[in-house]
């Protein structure tokens, strides 16, 4: 299957690595990755802040950016979100984006039907900060997990696992002290981890920039790096078996375990 | 209530820092009040059910002119009276001059957000009368004159220690009493006020066309006591608070109390359609309605904003709100605080005098999905930015970084090239100076760049 990654600039320019994990994980599960290199930004920041005019420029941008794209994958659920969600409301020409575009966990599990990639983070312990725009736009809710699962991963429940961590973009400079606060409360909650593991980057600047000026060390990694480590220490499977896995059509939410144990255990 | 939301900022800012006890304190009564929200909506198909009460709203506020004039045809057939206040003024002018009539000295309270809105209380005690607030959050913070700070729960940015101290210092009750003990104390006091009192005076959660049916919700008892023993009873009804009728009750009696308390249904519910019928009857002899408007038919007017009329002040989006929590609402500076009020004051009141509420969120949706009449409220917020971006009412330097953000970001050469600087001085101290990065510094460690942007990683060759 080909698809297109849609990098987002935070990740172009603070998860470079981690979006080099997501196209390691597309090429693993049989995908084709491209990377059309006049993309820029999704124009979400215009848009939270009101300022349609400029993110409809930039939405126009990435529409034609990625029109040749058969799917265009995202290592972010709030810039999924935008492309998928509010791009429609600036513009009715964008559905047709929209309906291609995935947030990267949505496409694995909803796209591909694949959930079981290895068991490299076995007694590895995380917890989940879900996205807001991947979990109440999106409404991503178990995927996270089930990818993580997955791939041996122990999830630690976290109390406030879905609340908002306080970033919003614009938000975190111009009420800056709401912002810490709200990222306090995550923080102060989360339970003995090794990893706290999100699927956007935004968040875990905010949140990892917070717990560094608290001196807390504690350590976030991107969904798309956890996932692909866990896919590269695993010894127990081949790449022949999960190519067999892949460009299935899409699995409903509930049932997501078929396609993938079934590659795991051939 | 006089707005004062301009310093909503350097308020919250003050409150995160100096009163750690309000956040803890907020927080965990909304977490709580929160649980038991998602409990009670899992027990019933809320979807449903949300969907329902939104096209029931939707219904009446666009015949809303038919059902109020059915609402005061009913409740004077029933022997009420019905008063029509354009603004708070004339609310609070009808209220004095019933009280003046009737020659009331002492008046008692049940718990309404509009006699707040309306500023009800001073205009009472100017003219002389005693005003006592009957439930128990509105009457600490009557003893501490404090605004409320959420919808429903009025005090809870208190603590029960702080409580206990005041009602001590006041009231002569046990230093280390029990909720029930404190509760006893206050109650002493209630008892005696309504017993005396001349005038009892509340809101109305829901006004009902077909019967003229003031329908309130409670779990103290105060609003039964204080719409029954008094000779005189005032309801001040917002115009949005129609239902067409008897049925739709049923259904917003149970989705309210789901969504304010977790309550299938409020311990109390009175029915109030008018005055006792009879001399010897139980209940007032005079029963008045005041259907006060003041700013909600320019809201009705707005494209937008009049979705926020649905609104049954139910507080469930304040309990949903991860930023409401870090502050409660005193720092919003009005008596509609959280998300419903970042939409609704700036349609009362006016955008101007509203700002910066619409960006008092992270937009992260909790409250869509608490709301039980689905008022979309991040949209809302959008929309209130968007007005604001028009009117000039945001920074210049914000609208000219992001002009330049969609500049660059239209030019994929421009684009790679600031990329490739910001990340170069993105870690360094100098970024400090950057507008943007300045403020964010302030709570947090700079971000890291990657060494190599991800093209560069890409053009390279990923293995």
């Amino acid at each position: 299957m080909n698809v297109a990654l849609f990098v987002t600039c935070l990740a172009d320019h603070y998860f470079a690595d981690a979006a080099a994990d997501a196209v390691r994980l597309l090429r693993h599960l049989g995908c084709t990755v491209t990377f059309p290199e006049a993309q820029t930004c999704c124009g979400q920041p215009a848009y939270n802040a009101g300022r349609n005019a400029e993110a409809l420029r930039m939405a126009r941008h990435t529409i034609d950016v990625f029109d040749a794209a058969d799917a265009v994958i995202v290592p972010s659920g709030s810039c999924a979100t935008m492309v998928k969600k509010f791009y429609p409301r600036l513009m009715e020409e964008a559905t047709a984006l929209s309906e291609r575009t995935w947030e990267l966990g949505e496409f694995v599990v909803r796209r591909l039907g694949v959930t079981a990639l290895g068991d490299g983070l076995a007694g590895r312990r995380v917890a989940i900060h879900q996205g807001c725009h991947a979990l109440r736009e999106l409404r991503l809710e178990s995927e996270p997990a089930v990818l993580l699962e997955g791939v041996g991963a122990e999830v630690v429940p976290w109390e406030a696992d879905d609340e908002c961590c306080g970033f919003g973009g614009l938000f975190s400079v111009k009420m800056s002290a709401v912002s810490a606060a709200m990222a306090d409360r995550k923080l102060d909650t989360l339970p003995p981890v090794d990893w706290v593991v999100s699927g956007d980057g935004g968040c875990v600047l905010h949140l990892d920039g917070r717990s560094r000026a608290r001196r807390l060390g504690i350590e976030f990694v991107h969904l798309a790096t956890a996932l692909w480590r866990g896919v590269s220490q695993d010894n127990g499977m081949t790449d022949r078996n999960l190519a067999n896995a892949t460009d299935r059509s899409a699995a409903t939410p509930t049932d997501h375990s078929a396609g993938a144990s079934a590659a795991r255990d051939r | 209530m006089r707005a004062r939301i301009g310093e909503y900022t350097a308020r919250a800012t003050e409150s995160i820092r100096s009163e750690p006890g309000v956040r803890e304190s907020v927080t965990g009564a909304t977490l709580a009040f929160d649980r038991k929200r998602r409990n009670a909506y899992a027990d019933i198909d809320s979807d449903h059910w949300r969907h329902w009460a939104e096209a029931v709203k939707n219904h009446t506020l666009t015949h809303l002119d038919d059902y109020l004039t059915q609402a005061e045809e009913r409740l004077e057939a029933n022997g009420a009276h019905v008063h029509w206040a354009a603004d708070a003024a004339e609310a609070r002018d009808i209220v004095t001059t019933i009280a003046d009539d009737g020659l009331v000295a002492t008046a008692v309270k049940g718990k309404s957000m509009l006699t707040e809105e309306i500023d009800l209380n001073p205009a009472l005690e100017a003219a002389g009368i005693e005003v006592l607030e009957t439930d128990l959050g509105e009457y600490i913070l009557q003893l501490l004159d404090e605004p409320p700070s959420h919808i429903l729960g009025p005090a809870i940015h208190k603590s029960l220690q702080q409580v206990r101290d005041l009602f001590a210092d006041r009231l002569g009750s046990a230093p280390d009493g029990d909720p029930d003990t404190l509760a006893q104390a206050a109650r002493r006091v209630l008892r005696d006020a309504f017993i005396h009192a001349e005038m009892g005076i509340t809101g109305g959660n829901f006004l009902v066309a077909e019967t003229g049916t003031v329908a309130l919700i409670e779990n103290e008892g105060n609003i039964r006591l204080t719409t029954s023993l008094p000779r005189v009873h005032v309801a001040l009804v917002g115009i949005e608070k129609l239902l067409p009728r008897m049925t739709d009750l049923a259904g917003f009696l149970q989705l309210t109390a789901r969504a304010a308390t977790g309550q299938p249904i409020g311990c109390f519910v009175s029915l109030i359609q008018g005055p006792a019928s009879q001399p010897g009857d139980d209940g007032p002899e005079e029963v008045h309605v005041i259907l006060v408007d003041n700013g909600r038919t320019d809201v009705l007017a707005h494209p937008h904003a009049w979705e926020a009329l649905r609104c049954l002040r139910c507080g469930a989006c304040l309990n949903a709100c991860p930023v409401y929590r870090q502050t409660g609402g005193h720092a919003y500076g009005y008596v509609y605080s959280g998300p419903i009020g970042s939409v609704l004051d700036p349609g009362l009141l006016g955008l101007h005098e509203a700002m910066p509420l619409p960006f008092a969120s992270s937009l992260c949706g909790a409250c869509f999905d608490a709301c039980p009449v689905r008022i979309p409220i991040p949209e809302l917020l959008l929309e209130w930015r968007r007005e604001a971006q028009e009117q000039g009412l945001t920074p210049w330097k914000e609208r000219a970084a992001l002009a330049g953000l969609a500049s660059v970001a239209t030019r994929p050469g421009l684009y790679r090239l600031a990329g490739r600087i910001g990340a170069r001085l993105g870690g360094t101290g100098a970024a400090r100076a950057l507008p943007m990065l300045g403020e964010w510094a302030r709570d947090r460690a700079l971000p890291r760049p990657s060494r190599r942007t991800f093209r560069e990683l890409w053009r390279e060759g990923i293995e």
